[in-house]
């Protein structure tokens, strides 16, 4: 349990896919200047990761990795087909991807119109292909906590581009430089919501003895209530402490 | 005939400026920034993609007229990823330290917009030679992006150009350095590049003021 928790809030806060990774990038700033579209978009990615993150995973357990074949027979106990998992991943995600347009479709027609053409472009969302891959190389052990990182770094993902939708409503009545409006300053935005969600990186390093670990918690508050003084995002920090402290009571 | 037309001279040079894919066309920027802390490891994702787009870009406009446009995302994505599997298949082989720094980024060319954006835009409806020639301007395009933040966040952040002691030796204090100058640790965490690249992104529309945005 306790690791399930740890990989949720690490997914979340500390390896966030946007502020840490980079990843998904091209549509979080091109789908970034409604809040309901990037809440449409935000919800359309939790799901594809929780859907294509176990689904590779069971792909890299079973077909992929080294030895993977081994239930197969003696005989094909040495093969590595880890070189394949690049177009076996993106042939997965781009199914479900297909699948997920036609749900929305069907279900929706509203969504479906305002999201327009991002949605087939989920399909080349960096986000989608780098929680798949970083589920690979950060050798991620059950079932379970292959859909709990898919779940947690979507929700990550989610987060960040409705916190730069709602700052670029806000931002339009602002002056802004001319040559810095639109792309610029919603890169420099990210850059420091980026360096904001750097402080999480305390979070998790608490370790098993207990005086010790009471000093880091101790340390990682302070840098929380740093944060909140700073950052003018109140409602996400906020967010993020009542998750801090359900973790911490957990 | 001249091998370059003008027309196709304007293919390769207006990614590099005014139709940056990067700063202009904002695509391509996932892969772009996580790895650009350091000059090397830049310039050869830079190489990468310029490999994949130019090739990428001709398989698709040969088969332009074969591929059912329904299924053509599937094929676009099923030849990137061929391309991407070679290029990581040769980083390993070649270049191992690297490629571990690189990690799942090389992978990650795959999902790059700026790939699937060219062979939608334009591999399939020109021919090969010019779409060979605008997958190598866009790729150099991405490149020159990435090669000026990673210039910079290696320069400032680790006073190093592609590992040399550039600025001097910080712990002996020689060069730079006796001055009391220090390296910006700054400029190594992940979200210094998206400042960098916000400023380029400033600079270069303060000097052409048409592609400056209404909000």
């Amino acid at each position: 349990m306790l690791e399930h928790i740890e990989l949720f809030f690490k997914s979340i806060f500390i390896d966030n896919m946007v502020f840490a990774v980079f990843l998904g990038m091209c549509s979080y700033l091109a789908v970034s200047k409604k809040v309901a579209t990037a809440v449409g978009l935000g919800a359309a990615v939790i799901f594809v990761l929780a859907v294509t993150v176990p689904l590779n995973w069971l792909l890299d357990q079973y077909l992929l990795r080294d030895g993977a074949l081994a239930w197969l027979g003696s005989e094909y106990a040495d093969y590595n087909l880890s070189f394949l998992s690049f177009i076996l991943f993106i042939a997965t995600i781009a199914t479900m991807v297909q699948l997920v347009e036609i749900v929305v479709e069907k279900f929706s027609p509203s969504l479906y119109n305002s999201l327009g053409i991002f949605l087939p472009l989920i399909a080349v969302n960096c986000a989608i292909l780098g929680g798949s891959l970083f589920m690979q190389s950060r050798d991620i052990q059950t079932l379970g906590l292959a859909f709990n990182y898919g779940v947690s770094s979507g929700i990550g993902w989610f987060l960040a581009i409705l916190a730069i939708a709602a700052i670029r409503e806000k931002i339009r009545y602002s002056n802004v430089p001319p040559p810095l409006r639109g792309l610029g300053i919603t890169f420099i935005i990210t850059g420091l919501m980026g360096i904001g969600f750097q402080s999480f990186g305390g979070m998790l390093t608490g370790g098993d003895d207990g005086a010790a670990a009471e000093e880091e918690q101790r340390m990682d508050y302070d840098k929380v209530s740093e944060i909140e003084k700073k950052d003018s995002e109140k409602e996400d920090i906020d967010e993020k402490e009542i998750s801090y402290n359900d973790a911490i009571n957990n | 005939m001249a091998l370059l037309t003008k027309k196709d001279t304007n293919l390769i040079t207006d990614p590099l400026a005014d139709n940056n894919p990067i700063t202009i066309q904002v695509l391509g920027i996932c892969s772009a920034l996580a790895i650009t802390a350091e000059l090397k490891a830049s310039i050869v994702m830079a190489v990468a993609v310029i490999f994949v787009l130019g090739v990428g870009n001709v398989v698709i406009s040969l088969m332009r007229n074969i591929i059912p446009s329904k299924i053509r995302i599937i094929v676009q994505l099923i030849v990137v990823a061929t391309l991407v599997i070679v290029v990581d298949q040769v980083l390993k082989a070649f270049a191992y330290e690297l490629s571990k720094t690189l990690s799942v980024f090389v992978g990650l060319i795959i999902t790059n917009c700026i790939i699937m954006g060219r062979f939608e835009a334009f591999a399939l409806g020109n021919g090969p030679w010019r779409s060979f020639l605008d997958g190598i301007g866009n790729a150099l395009g991405y490149g020159v992006i990435l090669v000026i933040v990673g210039f910079f966040r290696e320069l400032l952040g680790s006073g190093t150009l592609l590992g040399y002691k550039v600025l001097g030796d910080p712990i002996a204090k020689t060069g730079l350095y006796a001055t009391g100058y220090e390296n910006n640790g700054f400029m190594i965490i992940p979200p210094a590049a998206l400042i960098v690249v916000g400023i380029i992104i400033w600079v270069q529309r303060s000097r052409n003021t048409a592609l400056i945005e209404d909000h």
